[in-house]
């Protein structure tokens, strides 16, 4: 018998390598306490938390919290359905309306995770024929979003306009088309040139997908990401997001003004054939979204927080992944694997925890120690960080 | 016959300033297993040879293409296109 567990062996070996240095498992992590949206308790000790990307805060908002326990008490704890059958309870309605105030746009359709918005639409509206062209570097949802559809798949360099112009200039003329961006890169938290990339691809007739999953409650004049910034989200067909972020529950949504949104509603089977979230979870959310509104103050602080970071961390002489802050993600360039593994465990000893990030999931196969701030870190925490990222990187030697 | 080795030849050429390790290039040398390509270094290859020969090789083709042998006749049916 061939063991079908043999082609991991490799990446086995590599782990067991890892922990023989005597560095803890960084991927065993358990929040044993959760006080705050920026403090947990891990190992039993009070940890700043700073790899959640739970940018605004929402997860302990009281009103969130309030919406989430009325809807557990009239509507119970599941919809033991799909969203096509049993599973569309009021809660879904009025969060997906509150989808498209806050987009401003026509169609709003939540999905269970943003994984699966992602894997749904891209799957289902490039077909046999058609082309979708992506940034290399895009999340695995979107990767995954393509292997599960029939489209060829073109791929360009991050973030060059030239190399996707090139690319689109090359298809043949009345082929469909789907150009995938993303607002915010998630690994090394930098800004995609939305405005020309969506003007090259206009021109050559594409449609636009934009994943906006880093970026919602907080850039943008209303919160609507990077395109609104820009200038250009009118000229965007559909927007794909999650809740597991800003929004601070779980799921994912795409928005869109296509006159024939509705039908994927049909036809998008990641959508048909799971169960759709629960009534507590659509209710915290519907909430979270109205409140995200109007958050002026909160996106101001949270600009203020991931700025001082940047400049902290850059102060310490640590190599970060943006010359500036670009978004609340802030990555630091770890020169290895084990030396990022160490300098991951060594700042859990101090109290803070941010996210291991290493290939296949970073660019470049880099090893990342991620950060992502939290309108909720008061500037005292910041300073804290920087002190503690400064004790660790003496110690592991970095800086 | 002359047609398919000078498309080799090209592509050899292309290949050369990626070729860290010095391997001999022949039909049957494979990008993963004898260049000990990553993926970083295959985008970068394969962007060159798109730009080159002004085609796309869609993702799903790059799937296929395994050999030096496999990629001449895969570019060699792109340009004939």
């Amino acid at each position: 018998m061939t063991d079908l567990f043999s082609k991991f062996d490799a990446l086995i070996a590599q782990r067991e390598g890892l922990l023989a240095t005597g560095v803890k498992d960084p991927f065993s992590l358990v929040m044993e306490e959760v006080k705050s949206p920026t403090v947990a308790v891990v190992n039993g000790k009070e940890t700043i938390l700073l790899g959640t990307y739970n940018y605004m805060g929402m997860t302990f908002d009281d009103d969130v919290i309030a919406a989430g326990k009325q809807a557990l008490d009239e509507f119970g704890a599941g919809t033991t359905g799909s969203r096509v059958l049993n599973g569309t309870f009021q809660g879904h309605k009025e969060c997906e309306d509150a989808l498209k105030e806050f987009y401003g746009m026509d169609h709003a359709m939540v999905f269970s995770t943003g994984y699966q918005a992602n894997l749904g639409i891209i799957s289902t509206i490039a077909g046999k024929g058609d082309y979708v062209i992506l940034d290399i570097d895009s999340h695995a949802s979107i990767y995954d979003g393509c292997k599960m559809g029939d489209a060829e798949i073109v791929a360009f360099r991050h973030n060059d306009v030239e190399a996707l112009e090139k690319r689109l200039k090359r298809l043949p003329a009345d082929a469909g088309k789907l150009v995938v961006l993303e607002g915010v890169y998630s690994m090394l938290g930098d800004v995609a040139p939305l405005k020309e990339m969506i003007r090259v691809s206009k021109e050559a007739g594409a449609m636009i997908l934009v994943d906006e999953a880093h970026s919602m409650g907080f850039i943008g004049e209303n919160g609507r990401g990077v395109a609104e910034e820009q200038g250009v989200l009118d000229d965007v067909d559909f927007v794909i997001g999650t809740f597991s972020k800003s929004v601070g529950t779980v799921g994912g949504f795409c928005v869109s003004n296509h006159p024939k949104f509705e039908i994927m509603r049909l036809v998008c089977r990641p959508y048909v054939f799971t169960a759709s979230l629960p009534p507590a979870v659509v209710a915290c959310s519907a909430a979270s979204i109205r409140k995200l509104m109007h958050n002026g103050n909160k996106r101001a602080h949270l600009w203020e927080n991931s700025r001082n970071l940047h400049q902290g961390l850059r102060d310490l002489g640590f190599k970060l992944g943006t010359p500036d802050a670009q978004s609340a993600i802030i990555a630091v360039i770890m020169p290895d694997l084990e030396k990022g593994a160490m300098m991951w465990a060594a700042l859990l000893e101090n109290g803070l925890y941010v996210n291991l990030a290493r290939p296949p999931a970073t660019p470049a196969g880099m090893t990342l120690l991620r950060c992502s701030l939290c309108a909720e870190h008061s500037s005292e925490q910041v300073a804290d960080i920087l002190s503690r990222f400064e004790r660790a990187g003496k110690a592991v030697g970095i800086i | 016959m002359t047609d398919r080795s000078e498309m080799f030849d090209r592509l050899k050429a292309l290949i050369e300033p990626f070729n860290k390790k010095g391997v001999e290039v022949g039909e049957t040398t494979t990008f993963a297993g004898d260049l000990e390509w990553d993926s970083l270094t295959v985008m970068d290859f394969v962007a060159e040879v798109e730009d080159s020969f002004d085609i796309i090789i869609s993702m799903n083709l790059q799937a296929e293409i395994e050999n030096v042998g496999q990629l001449v006749d895969a570019v060699t049916k792109l340009t004939a296109a």
